[in-house]
């Protein structure tokens, strides 16, 4: 398993950047905002969090298809499924490579992303928390989505719709915590963080069961 | 005998043919007796005027259509676990049925919300939860479009189903959190019937029972037409 996910991050490394994409996106987007609603500092310290977690969510969807697709094309995936690792460990580790190469990087970028926007000086770390927190929920909830629609030919838009509705209960809390109106920030982490660790626990049989169903 | 006998879709189709048309009758009646009843019958509200009458419809297609998305996941329960086709195709067959449902309790809630409320969509959490609930109900046809291979697309649609029925429920209490403090309390709360006169809680009872009879119809009927569009193919298949 862990030479697995040292495979993967490798390749993410090495071809061309996977995640200097990602964080390329995640500032495009970010930058994209005050050219739609105007440079208002007030307004944009007012929406920032929420910007922030959509620029992250959106981000991360984008870099999804990467997880399996490769592997299912050239079949590497195939022989991954007769290895001694079951499949859901498997799903673990690709989970895993994703977020190191897209979440992390994500929270890690989001500070100064943060700066950008005029984001309060009290909301930083939560902002951070909540992201770190966060995030591999985002990743483990879309190994399941491209598991799904690893074995559908254009499957991007399908994969975004599948994923997208699954991600809205990380990104409401996630925003709400990194809010400045937030009474009680320390409460709603810790159901960010429960998302996240139901969604390791779990999403992997799912993910197991679909892939399994796609290499039938 | 046992339940299970109806997972042959031979012994389905039969007993369906058999009770259809005593459900369809059922369903037109009841609906009929109920809606008329409701909006004739009943008096008009004293604060809200003829407009609480949108509750005959609006409360069973809302009612049906989280209990569409209930039958869509005990039928990919049974899928998954034994493998029935008859369960798949059920499942399959009750989305549109349940997105439409939904489509309407939105569409009957916007309406009875202008005058009320002073405006057809507020981001309250009931609102916005039957929102997240359609666009659930979207991803699951569309991934039973994308999928060629009849199989694979029951294995995926119902796992999705299952997971996606977590991540629902956890949407539905998330929201809570979510909205706190940005809308009063003018959500319409399930226990409401038990302060509707009695006047009003008859007719509905009826309209919900020929509502749900309805549903029942309505994926029998679409449970056949998959199943007798499955043993076209099969026997295409056989010609080639």
């Amino acid at each position: 398993m862990k030479s697995l996910i040292l495979r993967d991050l490798k390749l993410a490394f090495r071809s061309g950047g996977g995640f200097a994409l990602t964080l390329a996106f995640f500032l495009i987007v970010v930058m994209f905002v005050p050219f739609g609603v105007g440079a208002n500092l007030d307004l944009l310290a007012r929406i920032a969090p929420g910007i922030l977690w959509i620029g992250a969510l959106l981000s991360c969807l984008l870099s999804l298809d990467r997880i399996f697709q490769l592997d299912w094309e050239d079949g590497t995936l195939e022989a991954l499924a007769t290895s001694p690792i079951p499949l859901s460990g498997i799903a673990i580790a690709k989970a895993t490579a994703h977020w190191i190469t897209t979440g992390l990087p994500i929270t890690l970028a989001a500070i100064p992303l943060g700066y950008l926007l005029n984001l309060p000086q009290q909301s930083y770390l939560w902002l951070f928390a909540s992201l770190a927190l966060g995030t591999p929920a985002l990743s483990f909830i879309g190994a399941f989505g491209a598991a799904i629609t690893v074995g559908i030919k254009r499957g991007g838009l399908l994969l975004s719709l599948l994923v997208l509705p699954l991600y809205i209960p990380t990104l409401m809390l996630g925003a709400q915590v990194a809010s400045t109106g937030t009474q009680n920030p320390t409460q709603l982490l810790a159901l960010v963080a429960a998302i996240s660790l139901l969604c390791i626990a779990t999403t992997p049989f799912a993910c197991a069961i679909a892939l399994r169903a796609n290499l039938r | 005998m046992s339940l299970w006998e109806y997972a042959n879709p031979a012994k389905f189709m039969a007993l369906s043919g058999r009770i259809l048309p005593t459900l369809t009758i059922g369903a037109g009646v009841m609906l009929l007796i109920g809606l008329f009843w409701g909006f004739f019958l009943t008096p008009a509200d004293y604060k809200q005027g003829s407009t609480v009458k949108i509750i005959f419809l609006h409360v069973p297609t809302a009612l049906m259509a989280i209990n569409a998305w209930l039958m869509m996941l005990v039928a990919s329960l049974i899928w998954l676990i034994r493998r029935h086709h008859v369960s798949a195709l059920a499942a399959k067959a009750a989305a549109p049925i349940g997105m439409t449902m939904t489509l309407i309790a939105l569409a009957t809630g916007a309406i009875w919300g202008k005058p009320m409320w002073g405006t057809y969509w507020a981001w309250d959490p009931r609102l916005t939860s039957f929102m997240i609930l359609l666009v659930f109900y979207f991803g699951y046809l569309a991934l039973w479009e994308a999928i060629e291979d009849k199989d694979t697309a029951a294995d995926l649609t119902s796992i999705l189903c299952i997971v996606g029925s977590v991540f629902a429920i956890l949407s539905r209490y998330a929201v809570n959190f979510w909205s706190q403090g940005l809308h009063q309390g003018a959500s319409l709360s399930m226990d409401k019937e038990e302060h509707v006169d009695n006047v009003f809680y008859f007719p509905l009872l009826v309209c919900i029972g020929g509502m749900v009879l309805l549903f029942v119809t309505l994926v029998l009927i679409r449970t056949r037409t998959e199943i007798r569009a499955r043993r076209l193919s099969a026997l295409r298949a056989r010609e080639v």
